[in-house]
């Protein structure tokens, strides 16, 4: 594919800029810290009496609900303010390249920051025995949750040139998504709708497929699911930045 | 060689490009002339494939931009207006990322980025975030970019805007040295810079092309052009005034500038007789007549008054005007 030099050429620019300025660590920092707390604090690590990072993942989708459209939100809001999306789109690449570019950096870098959690892994590993597959399990839903909610912050980033804007877009979507799924919505739901139709619900919704990650599950209708909603986020993102008008 | 047939861009209700046709072939320099607003910045991000066209086509050494974009942006160097670069990187990364975009490598890509360097004379920045730097140099920056891949096609929107006129001057040069082998279009506000590097000028006004030629072609539709321009001391001027009027080929005579020191009087020509040639007869006729002249000479037009006479974006549509 003849595009693939200028989608590791975008990736890297964007890579760089996420360390070339405070963003990165202030995220990284933020991030790590949040989790740590939560995960051993208020996540109940040690009560719990079990060796595993049940405690970290029940975090995660409230985490990444800020974090991931901070991470985001500049992806194309900054490139319009600043008219350099003339500069970018100008070059001999297709705007599916530059956002796939674009994703693939931050998606990058947030599996950075989960590769960063590794001191609670081998925590529980130096107090009990866990079940290490179910980590991993773990990890990958919250990669494709974080993926997921980016695709979302890239989406909502194109509509507009005002980072603000953008965040608090990404924001609400995301938590629409978690809100689908989230057990206390769902029984509400259930007083009123049958059980299929509040399954159907839920279904929409990332809480009732990172569950399933996280209990150590990999079903290929959540694969299916949080590929999806990234790839759907990410071709309205190719649909506005191609009706670009100037 | 560029070539745009018909193109219209309407954004809404607003018609930014009404029907612009025209094209550039390799040697040429063609200068973009208009009034704010008047659709010159649309045209190039339609030729750039940065906007669609609304209706007509564009195409880049045969790639139409719409239905190939690729293949003519691989031959297109863009300089945007206001010159826009990420402020975050170096000089050096900036350049490197473009060349990286445009698929050069290895040695290729040294050598690429080293004469953009030189050709912008950036050498002293290059480990400068762009950010940090002064306008000068971030519009040459960008424009280091543009030519970085020694493009087929250079399409500069204000390449001179916000520089000062040593470095105007520069970028100028380095247009007409690139004019040899490239196809350019270059837009400006400022006429001199017509005269100075293009070989060719279109004005465009209200989405409309108003005038396409030379810049000398454009500069004899001037009302002045072709006119002669004579000094006299101030108690002669009435009488020659007369002596020149009544001169056959001559339409009519004004007082141009009128002090202290003297009175400049203007003739302006009737007949196909004009500018040095009119001026020839009038001195003849003032030695005659005994009224010598202080001076004389004749005029080729003004662009500013060509431009101003033909665009009336301000006022829409009407054409023509006075000259």
């Amino acid at each position: 594919m003849s595009g693939l030099p200028a989608i590791r050429a975008i990736a890297r620019r964007e890579i760089g800029q996420y360390f070339g300025s405070p963003v990165a660590y202030v995220f990284l920092v933020i991030f790590l810290l949040l989790a740590g707390i939560l995960t051993f604090t208020f996540g109940a690590f040690f009560e719990r009496g079990e060796a595993s990072l049940a405690s970290f993942f029940t975090w995660i989708p409230w985490l990444f609900l800020f974090l991931v459209p901070a991470v985001g939100m500049r992806m194309w809001a900054e490139e319009r303010r600043a008219g350099t999306w003339e500069l970018l789109l100008t070059l001999p690449v297709t705007a599916g390249q530059a956002i796939l570019g674009k994703f693939l950096a931050s998606w990058l870098f947030l599996a950075l920051a989960l590769a960063l959690t590794f001191p609670f892994w081998l925590t529980v590993n130096w107090l009990g025995q866990p079940d290490n597959g179910v980590i991993v399990a773990g990890y990958v839903g919250c990669w494709l949750l974080g993926g997921a909610y980016l695709a979302i912050t890239c989406m909502t980033s194109s509509f507009t040139r005002n980072q603000v804007v953008a965040f608090i877009i990404a924001v609400v979507i995301c938590l629409l998504l978690i809100l689908a799924g989230f057990t206390p919505i769902t029984d509400l739901l259930s007083r009123y709708l049958s059980p299929d139709w509040v399954d159907a619900f839920a279904s929409f919704g990332v809480m009732t497929h990172f569950d399933g990650f996280a209990k150590g599950v990999l079903q290929v209708r959540s694969l299916v699911y949080f590929g999806s909603v990234m790839a759907l986020a990410l071709l309205v993102t190719a649909a506005v930045i191609r009706n670009r008008r100037s | 060689m560029i070539k745009v047939e018909n193109l219209r861009k309407t954004f809404g209700t607003k018609v930014a490009v009404n029907d612009i046709s025209f094209e550039v072939h390799p040697g040429e320099v063609l200068g973009f002339l208009g009034p704010n607003g008047a659709g010159k910045s649309t045209t190039m991000r339609i030729v750039t494939g940065f906007i669609a066209p609304t209706a007509g086509h564009a195409s880049v050494c045969g790639f139409d931009v719409v239905a190939n974009p690729i293949e003519a942006k691989r031959r297109i160097g863009y300089l945007p207006e206001a010159a826009p670069s990420y402020g975050e990187m170096t000089v050096e990364g900036f350049l490197g990322w473009a060349a990286d975009m445009r698929g050069l490598t290895g040695q290729t890509r040294l050598t690429a980025i080293g004469d953009a360097v030189d050709a912008c004379s950036l050498q002293g920045v290059l480990r400068q975030q762009i950010d940090t730097l002064s306008k000068g140099f971030r519009h040459r920056t960008c424009l280091a970019q543009a030519i970085l891949h020694d493009p087929e096609v250079l399409i500069l929107d204000e390449p001179t805007d916000g520089l000062d006129p040593n470095q105007k001057h520069e970028v100028r040069q380095l247009i007409r040295r690139m004019s040899e082998k490239k196809t350019i279009i270059f837009s400006t506000h400022i006429l001199e810079e017509v005269e100075e590097a293009c070989t060719r000028a279109i004005i465009i006004d209200g989405g409309n092309i108003v005038a396409n030629g030379t810049p000398a072609e454009l500069k004899s539709r001037a009302v002045n052009a072709g006119a002669v321009l004579a000094r006299f001391a101030s108690s002669e001027g009435d009488a020659a005034r007369a002596r020149i009027a009544s001169l056959d080929g001559v339409a009519r005579v004004e007082v141009a500038h009128s002090d202290a020191s003297g009175v400049l009087l203007r003739a302006f020509p009737s007949g196909t007789d004009r500018g040095d040639v009119l001026a020839a007869r009038v001195v003849a006729e003032l030695a005659a007549s005994g009224h010598a002249p202080l001076a004389i000479s004749s005029e080729a037009g003004r662009l500013d008054d060509v431009f101003r006479a033909i665009t009336h974006s301000d006022i829409h549509h009407s054409r023509g005007g006075r000259a």
